[in-house]
């Protein structure tokens, strides 16, 4: 649930732009003219230097260690940001698997078999549990279905929303935008079960209450503002001003929007479009609240496991329902791997 | 008329002001009815409004609220969660991002790696922190076989306890990246060459980090750190997992009282929806107009 949009072009964003930055002490510090990377999207967004290259606009973040060795004769460490040697790597390495611990047990359990303490691995190792989870007919099947058919449909009807007010956002200033970024952010930040508890009287009278649909309703609240906002950012960073260069050369609208919007937009609003994704993957209390019970999603059926099942199959259903999350992040690194520019802003 | 009509149409497709709305409209409308929608009917709902039999708008939902015995522990233990949760993924979140900024060695794959928990939805953080902290849990067998403790009893209770560790640990570690992607971002895009040029100038490895990283830093960390509060403060499913039973945490409470057998208790669960959505309201504002004071001040 956690990661934002870009950079917006008026200097004064909201509240809740993190790596927009209000971006005073960068804003005045940058070189380079057009969009200044001021804030990145969420994951891959920092990752190393993989993404600067080609950039040019980018002041020297790399270049400390280099500076190190060569042009500082005084033997004192001049650069603001000294390159660590194997001890800051072991540390990170530390903080790292830190993170990751809490997978190792998942893991472990789902792959044993009477998996008490004090053993810490498993005595008996045994795929039982991922049969269990696996075989044709399983709750899972079920569940994962209906967490792809939501999620999907989240998906798209945010991308629709998102395309044409994302533009605006992303290029635009105009009065009443930061109202509109408010009305945008509170969904996201106001807790779920509030708002589920909200809509569920009224689903209950329209017959949406329990049902697919009426899931992918509530799951488009906080997602929709997600998958706007990180569309305004792919906005603000693209540069559009190709396209009145087409016009100019004579392209037609639709020439324009394919051949030149499209290309420029596209990984980025994939980007937006598997963060929508993922706020409906991760659901658990609005579709507890609209589904009723009757909409069984992965995170519901997990939650119905964890909360009074076999532990091996619980840690099992958990790491289902992880993976296609972790693909789906992974994507989305290669897609700002490989088009860092788009989004980036560092062209 | 019929061209009179069009013609209107046509100077107001040309009219920037409305082209911007129009475009705008499709995801305001939804957003606007369904969450409005929400705030509206939980409100009125807990005025008594369109309840069978309601003698009209009372504040008697409300009144029992404050009247529960569990509504001030819970709002105690909720702030606890939120608090502790939101001050310790910035400062380790931070903390984070200073030192992957260092390293030199992999540190592409340690920040990729660094990342890995984001996507990662909260109930399976949830299982994965019962199996970790639970007192038969990894961390209790791992201690259990250094001799430190004996039996799964002697392992301190960190779940379902009244501090709520478990949850604040699942929160932690969910948000540390969070907050460390976002510092990242701005530090590299701010680059280093302010503080290159303070090293010059002399200034130790703490003045920089006080009066140049913080300061670049500071606007998009309490950004980061009103979402973060936000998100903890709205906890349902962790809690509900690895949380004590009693008290309960606001959004959990109001899931209880809502879907208590006992119909009655609904207006109060309505009023619950809408204190904890004012709540994150009144923070996030409030959050935001003292964040832009800070950063003033700080000169940045």
């Amino acid at each position: 649930m956690s990661m934002l949009w870009t950079r917006t072009p008026t200097p004064r964003s909201t509240i809740g732009s993190p790596p927009v930055a209000p971006s005073s002490p960068e804003a005045g510090r940058q070189p380079a003219p057009p969009a200044t990377p001021t804030g990145r999207l969420g994951p891959a967004a920092a990752d190393g230097e993989g993404g600067d290259r080609g950039g040019t606009d980018h002041s020297g973040t790399d270049h400390s260690g280099t500076d190190r060795g060569g042009t500082d004769h005084s033997g004192t460490d001049h650069s603001g940001t000294d390159r660590g040697g194997a001890g800051t790597t072991v540390a990170a390495a530390a903080l790292v698997g830190l993170l990751l611990l809490p997978f190792l047990p998942l893991v472990l359990a789902s792959l044993s078999q009477g998996y008490f303490h004090p053993q810490l691995l498993p005595e008996t190792w045994s795929l039982r549990a991922w049969r269990l989870v696996l075989a044709p007919g399983a709750g899972t099947w079920v569940a994962l279905r209906d967490s792809l058919v939501v999620a999907a449909g989240v998906t798209l009807v945010s991308l629709v929303v998102a395309v044409p007010a994302g533009r605006v956002l992303g290029t635009r200033s105009f009065r009443g935008r930061r109202a509109v970024e408010v009305v945008l952010l509170l969904p996201v930040l106001v807790p779920g079960i509030a708002v589920a508890i909200g809509l569920h009287v009224t689903f209950l009278r329209l017959g949406l209450a329990g049902t697919l649909p009426g899931v992918v309703l509530v799951h488009l609240v906080p997602a929709t503002p997600y998958v706007v906002l990180l569309s305004a950012g792919v906005f603000a960073n693209a540069d559009l001003g190709l396209e009145d260069q087409a016009r100019t050369l004579g392209a037609n609208r639709r020439q324009v929007a394919w051949s030149v919007t499209r290309p420029l937009v596209a990984p980025g609003l994939a980007v937006a479009a598997l963060f929508g994704f993922l706020v409906s993957w991760g659901q658990y209390a609005t579709t507890l609240v609209v589904g009723g019970g009757r909409v069984v999603t992965l995170p519901i059926l997990l939650f119905a496991s964890a909360a009074g099942g076999d532990t091996a199959v619980t840690a099992a259903t958990a790491l289902v329902h992880a993976l296609p999350a972790v693909a789906l992040l992974v994507a989305t690194a290669r897609i700002l791997g490989r088009d860092v520019p788009t989004l980036g802003g560092a062209r | 008329m019929s061209a009179l009509l069009s013609d209107q149409v046509r100077r107001w497709s040309r009219d920037d002001t409305v082209r911007t709305w129009a475009r705008l409209a499709p995801a305001l409308v939804l957003v606007g009815v369904l969450f409005g929608g929400a705030v509206w009917s939980a409100s009125s709902r807990s005025l008594g409004v369109g309840a069978i039999g309601s003698p009209g708008p009372s504040l008697d939902a409300y009144r029992r609220l404050l009247g529960d015995p569990e509504f001030w522990p819970s709002v105690a233990l909720t702030t606890h969660v939120a608090v502790t949760s939101t001050l310790l993924s910035v400062a380790l979140g931070v903390g984070a991002a200073l030192l992957l900024r260092r390293v030199h060695f992999g540190r592409r794959s340690l920040t990729t790696l660094f990342q890995f928990n984001l996507p990662i939805p909260h109930v399976i953080g949830a299982v994965a922190i019962l199996l970790l902290l639970g007192q038969s849990g990894f961390i209790s067998r791992l201690t259990a076989g250094l001799g430190w403790t004996a039996a799964p009893a002697d392992f301190p209770a960190l779940l379902y306890d009244p501090y709520a560790v478990g949850v604040i640990v699942q929160y932690v570690w969910k948000e540390v990246p969070f907050v460390g992607i976002v510092a990242l971002a701005i530090l590299r895009a701010a680059g280093d060459d302010l503080e290159t040029a303070a090293a010059t100038l002399g200034a130790s490895a703490w003045q920089r980090f006080r009066f140049v990283t913080l300061p670049v830093l500071l606007p998009g960390v309490l950004s980061t750190a009103i979402i973060v509060f936000a998100f903890s403060f709205g906890t349902f499913e962790v809690p509900l997992l690895l949380g004590a039973s009693y008290p309960a945490v606001l959004p959990v409470l109001a899931h209880q009282r809502y879907t208590d057998v006992d119909l009655a208790n609904r207006p109060e669960a309505m009023a619950l929806a809408v204190v904890v959505t004012l709540i994150v309201i009144v923070v996030v504002l409030v959050g935001a107009a003292l964040a832009r004071r800070a950063v003033r001040r700080a000169g940045a």
